[in-house]
């Protein structure tokens, strides 16, 4: 059954903006980016918007639902009450573009800043061997779709932006401990962890993992395991020790 | 693009990048996300209080067959006759104060450095955050980077002394099979309390992200090292429940502490079995 819904989003671009006020059907089975979409096509046709699969895979369509950073395609209408008002705002994090695009480029600086995978010297391409159980760990961050929403959460540089120089995020201090637990890969990411890409601003509040979409448990299954591994090399006494002893020149087990 | 003519005038207010888009309400939110925040800090302020009312009282905390866990193991000279284990009392006379306060430091420190207790008290009484997407109330933030936050680095040191602690606690349920009078063959109520005391306790060590990484998360090749690959998958399954074993055995601490505080201070009986 349709129905006319409220709907408040917010328009602007870097020098200034608002919350606008619109009257929009709704009809069964639809997402928040359907009702985007009727309105640029019905009221507002300059409205931006970024978008591209429209199936929870491609990350674009990312933004703030009442005020939950959420995929605007995998949100269904049915979760709110029909005569709620529905308020759509672009991330807060990232400068804001044009209405509901803002500039990721954030994400893109903070992924070149980690190391690539690093391979042993003599393997070739080609050569590499690895048991399943040994992937099988870093798998799951491969599910991200890069959307964002963890970056655009994590208040460490949500609500300071002093701090982005300084802290890579949950999206890419999850690609370094996807990293450093692949069996294949040799450079030392513990220390960079902690002084390259700011895991100690992590305070593992967990909101990363709470919006990630692809429900990728970011902060149990790489933050604090990686947290754990800096804790082996740069805070374990008995560890440093057992280091010294043995002369152990890499603690990869 | 407008970013590069207009500039903020002095008068605009640019808490943040001057590029983000511009909206006033600290969060849009409209569930109840403080809800969560609230509960955990009212319940963790009761914990404190009563805990440390009993910590301080240095009473009702032995009935001859049942030791408070906030007592165990009582290490003071002055600790109420039979309370100590083994008769192990290296702490003098000049120790006048509550025994427990000897001891407390370790459940505590192990709790307060948890994973999943840091995540609680940043959100309910740092507010930082208070909840996702909601704006916190610190004008600068450091995280876990400078004292005294780094040294929640040092939880795994508090696990080592926790697994003491529930080895110690384990050892006080045995002991529970006996009656008032010492001897053994018995069971009461009071042996099923602290029973499950010290089983929610081991299940909460066990669970523990420090745990997890011991047990075989530090390693890069499960494939080389099976036995720790089933001890990691063990524990990262109980793991996955660890905040739910963090309140439970903080729930079952409290009341055995009551529960044996009820006794020794005769408000009721020990109902025995035989
Ligand atoms: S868990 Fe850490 S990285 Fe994730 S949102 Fe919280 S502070 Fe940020
Ligand atoms: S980790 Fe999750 S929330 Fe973060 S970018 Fe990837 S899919 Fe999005
Ligand atoms: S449009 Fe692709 S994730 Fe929403
Ligand atoms: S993480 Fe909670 S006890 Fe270790």
């Amino acid at each position: 059954m349709g129905y006319k819904g409220k709907f408040k989003v917010w328009r602007g671009d870097a020098s200034g903006g608002d919350l606008k006020d619109f009257e929009v059907e709704i009809n069964e089975g639809e997402v928040v980016l359907d009702i985007i979409h009727r309105l640029q096509a019905t009221q507002a046709p300059d409205m931006a918007c970024r978008w591209n699969c429209k199936a929870g895979k491609c990350g674009s369509c990312s933004a703030e639902i009442n005020g939950k950073p959420r995929l605007m395609c995998m949100t269904r209408m049915s979760t709110f009450e029909q005569d709620e008002t529905v308020t759509v705002t672009p991330l807060r994090t990232f400068p804001v573009i044009k209405d509901l695009v803002t500039d990721v480029g954030f994400n893109y600086a903070k992924a070149r800043e980690v190391k690539s995978f690093t391979p042993p010297k003599d393997l070739l391409p080609g050569e590499y061997r690895m048991q399943q159980i040994d992937v099988e760990r870093s798998q799951e961050f491969r599910k991200c779709i890069e959307c964002y929403l963890c970056q655009n959460t994590c208040h460490a540089v949500r609500d300071h932006e002093e701090n982005k120089d300084n802290f890579s995020g949950p999206r890419y201090l999850m690609r370094v401990a996807e990293l450093d637990m692949h069996p294949l890969d040799t450079a030392d990411r513990k220390n960079s962890a902690q002084e390259e890409h700011g895991l100690g601003f992590c305070n593992i509040t967990k909101c990363c993992t709470e919006v990630c979409p692809e429900h990728i448990r970011i902060t149990d299954n790489a933050l604090i395991p990686m947290k754990e591994r800096v804790v082996d090399r740069k805070y374990d006494p008995l560890v440093w020790l057992g280091n010294k002893i043995r002369r152990r020149t890499s603690s990869d087990a | 693009m407008a970013t590069d003519t207009i500039a903020p005038g002095p008068e605009a207010p640019a808490p943040l990048s001057p590029a983000r888009a511009q909206i006033e309400q600290k969060t849009l939110r409209t569930d109840r996300w403080w809800l969560s925040p609230l509960l955990t800090m009212l319940v963790l302020v009761a914990f404190i209080f009563y805990a440390t009312f009993r910590a301080f009282q240095n009473a009702d905390y032995y009935t001859g067959n049942l030791i408070s866990p906030f007592y165990s193991p009582c290490i003071a000279t002055k600790c109420v006759p039979g309370s100590s284990l083994g008769g192990f009392k290296p702490f003098g006379d000049w120790w006048s104060i509550s025994p427990a306060l000897l001891i407390l430091i370790f459940p505590l420190g192990f709790r307060m450095t948890c994973y999943y207790y840091r995540k609680a008290y940043y959100r309910a009484f740092w507010q930082s955050p208070p909840a996702c997407a909601v704006a916190e109330p610190h004008g600068k933030y450091t995280g876990e980077r400078r004292f005294p936050l780094i040294l929640n680095n040092s939880h795994r040191y508090f696990f080592y002394a926790g697994l003491i602690f529930n080895t110690i606690l384990s050892w006080d349920a045995i002991l529970a099979f006996r009656n008032p009078a010492g001897q053994w063959g018995h069971m009461s109520v009071g042996t099923l309390v602290l029973i499950a005391n010290a089983v929610l306790l081991w299940v909460y060590s066990l669970s523990c992200h420090s745990c997890r990484h011991i047990m075989g998360g530090k390693l890069k090749h499960f494939s080389k090292h099976p036995l720790r690959y089933k001890g990691w998958t063990l524990v990262s399954k109980l793991n996955h429940k660890h905040m739910l074993f963090a309140w439970v055995s903080l729930f079952g601490v409290a009341l055995t502490d009551a529960y044996v505080a009820l006794v020794a201070n005769g408000t009721f009986s020990n109902p025995t079995f035989f």
